[in-house]
């Protein structure tokens, strides 16, 4: 059952100078996805890929200038008001830093409970206290953090209570931008099994954002892999890292931290690239591809039924 | 000048550091010895708030301005002692013997002077040469950190460059006076994985050129799979176990750098649950006597109820800080 859909989204950011008119920049170009409840979606890129972007376009935080975001089949695009407020209750936010996500002078009680009293406005203290204490304790907190403030937290608690904050208004989709990326191995370890225990019992969807591609494998169903705002490969996660089609995949898998001293490679890379060089006709990571061909600056780039978008798409050995 | 000392060796020995907490000072590094040799890169690796950057700053005599009480022990290059140095020589050491490449590339640059005034005036402070040759000398430092147009940038200002194009002009003022010791603390940590992998072969490129020794400060075992010779695990203060890498990731000793590589989440398996490590790191003063990872550890006894020595478990060069290594 889809819960999310996302129908070629495209947003364009203009940076005005101080002397002279900025250049547009297309932040997020025709993305489109489903994501059916109970599932992980995972969006991974580099900073600059539009990721982010694209989470604030699902959550309706910004307006995209062109296609469309339904939530459960309803277009929330062109909802206004009440009745965007009443819609957002289903798809909720998660942030990458737990330090500065949180309002340092609300308790975490009333943190927490902020989403209830603009979606569940009828309950009262008791009731919400309630609720809030309920939820805390799914996320592996106990009540008694409840009339403390966010700087007694650790940064894994944090994120705790950032995910609690989220899911006290019970909604179907998670948005989860970098959120386990501040945090260290331990507790990230105890975050990402909360968040598949949380899925487990309520059924969320996650759109989950993330550069770490490990992390990506253990917890995504599928997957999208963006480049300066264009998804230029798709498919299950599996599928994606274990067989992976398009080049900037394949760099991104690459660029992963080896799990031992023996898989040292002496040979790699050093020269450095400009994160930023994107081509702004035919395919936009001809520039930094090494397959690329004379045909790649003409055809217009997009995604095949393979899943990927690229002319020269990497053979398996298989 | 640059003979006073012998620089061969740079050894931290039975360092104590102690940093205020509500008003009290409170032991939070104890008891650290390292040893950092020429041409070999030490990983210093744990959690936060283990103590790691608190002691690879005290090599540098950072964090004294920061209130960091200096408790026990000494920093001692070539067999002197860097906390017997007047200012003058601690000014020539700094970045002239022992140079620092922090994590932050966004801020460690001065935004109102251009890249080349800022690598020129590492170079004039320490090397007795005139405008023209420190000019020169930036821009072939820049070249070897990988930047293309090395005159070009000179002229710019560090707000229009990448994280990563920063992280490289951090690295060519760290090399800047060729020290012989670099202490790098998190150096990729803020990069995108794309540019981290570019910097640490550029990083291992330039330590085995100039055989510098290195200290590594980090918390990710990718890295020091990447970069490190020698490996110093700390918790809650303490060094808990050292070892060659080799022997890190095959047999760990101690219960506490075992769970920690455990935990990572690996490529090409989809657990349903990843192993955690219960209960949290004890806080600075909440170490208690004994064995301060026990209340963690599937492995307490009675036995880790008094002190551990950090060689409780040896074996050659490999010391755990656990009476059980044999059972691991």
């Amino acid at each position: 059952m889809t819960v999310l859909e996302a129908r070629s989204l495209s947003k364009t950011f203009t940076r005005d100078g101080l002397w002279r008119k900025g250049q547009a920049k297309r932040a997020v170009n025709g993305v489109s996805f489903t994501l059916a409840k109970g599932k992980t979606l995972a969006v991974v890129g580099e900073s600059g890929s539009g990721k982010s972007t694209l989470a604030r376009l699902l959550m309706r935080l910004l307006v995209a200038d062109e296609g469309d975001v339904l939530l459960h089949g309803e277009s929330i695009t062109s909802l206004r008001g009440a009745a965007l407020r009443r819609k957002r209750r289903h798809i909720q936010m998660v942030f990458q830093d737990p330090f500065a996500s949180l309002n340092p002078r609300m308790t975490i009680g009333n943190t927490v409970a902020e989403g209830l009293r603009v979606h569940q406005a009828q309950l009262n203290r008791a009731q919400r206290n309630e609720k809030v204490a309920e939820v805390l304790q799914q996320c592996g907190m106990d009540a008694d953090a409840m009339p403390r403030y966010p700087h007694q937290f650790s940064g894994g608690q944090r994120q705790r209570i950032g995910i609690a904050r989220a899911l006290v208004v019970q909604p179907d989709v998670l948005v989860l931008d970098e959120p386990v990326s501040a945090l260290d191995v331990s507790v990230q370890a105890q975050i990402l099994n909360l968040l598949r225990q949380l899925q487990q019992d309520h059924g969320l969807a996650y759109v989950f954002i993330s550069h770490d591609l490990s992390v990506v494998r253990h917890i995504a169903d599928d997957m999208l892999v963006m480049f300066a705002g264009h998804v230029l490969e798709t498919g299950s996660a599996k599928n994606v890292l274990l067989n992976p089609k398009h080049p900037y995949t394949t760099a991104l898998l690459d660029a992963m931290p080896i799990a031992h001293p023996s898989l040292r490679d002496n040979s790699a890379d050093e020269i450095a690239v400009d994160p930023e060089q994107t081509a702004d006709h035919g395919c936009p990571f001809r520039l930094r591809c090494d397959t690329a061909e004379g045909d790649c600056a003409h055809a217009d780039m997009h995604l095949n039924n393979a899943g990927h978008a690229c002319l020269h798409p990497i053979v398996s050995p298989l | 000048m640059s003979h006073t000392f012998s620089h061969e060796s740079l050894e931290i020995s039975h360092l104590s550091l102690a940093v205020p907490i509500g008003g009290q000072y409170v032991e939070a590094v104890s008891d650290v010895s390292l040893l950092l040799n020429a041409g070999r890169v030490m990983g210093l690796v744990g959690e936060s708030g283990c103590g790691k950057s608190l002691t690879a700053q005290a090599l540098l005599r950072l964090g004294e301005h920061q209130g960091v009480k200096h408790c026990a022990g000494d920093v001692l290059l070539g067999g002197k002692s860097i906390f017997a140095m007047s200012e003058s020589q601690l000014r020539h050491f700094r970045g002239g013997q022992v140079a620092m490449i922090f994590q932050e590339p966004m801020t460690a640059l001065n935004p109102v002077f251009t890249v080349g005034a800022q690598i020129t005036e590492v170079i004039r402070l320490h090397l007795d040469v005139n405008k023209q040759t420190a000019k020169k000398r930036a821009i072939a430092l820049l070249h070897d950190v990988g930047m293309a147009e090395a005159s070009v940038l000179m002229g710019q200002y560090p707000d229009a460059l990448s994280g990563g194009m920063r992280q490289r002009i951090l690295i060519a003022m760290a090399m800047a006076t060729n020290p012989r010791f670099i202490v790098a603390d998190e150096p990729t940590t803020a990069l995108d994985v794309s540019v981290q992998k570019r910097i640490i072969a550029l990083l291992r490129r330039l330590q085995q050129q100039h055989q510098q020794g290195m200290l590594l400060v980090t918390h990710d075992f990718g890295l020091v799979a990447e970069m490190c010779d020698d490996v110093a695990v700390m918790y809650a203060g303490q060094i808990v176990e050292r070892a060659t890498v080799h022997e890190i990731f095959n047999h760990a000793r101690h219960p506490y750098t075992r769970a920690l590589m455990d935990c990572r989440p690996e490529i090409g398996v989809r657990g349903d649950m990843l192993p955690v490590i219960a209960g949290q790191v004890p806080a600075p003063g909440q170490y208690g006597a004994g064995c301060r990872f026990a209340k963690r550890c599937a492995f307490a006894d009675d036995q880790c109820a008094s002190p551990i020595a950090e060689n409780a478990w040896h074996d050659g060069t490999h010391h755990a800080r656990c009476v059980h290594g044999d059972q691991q």
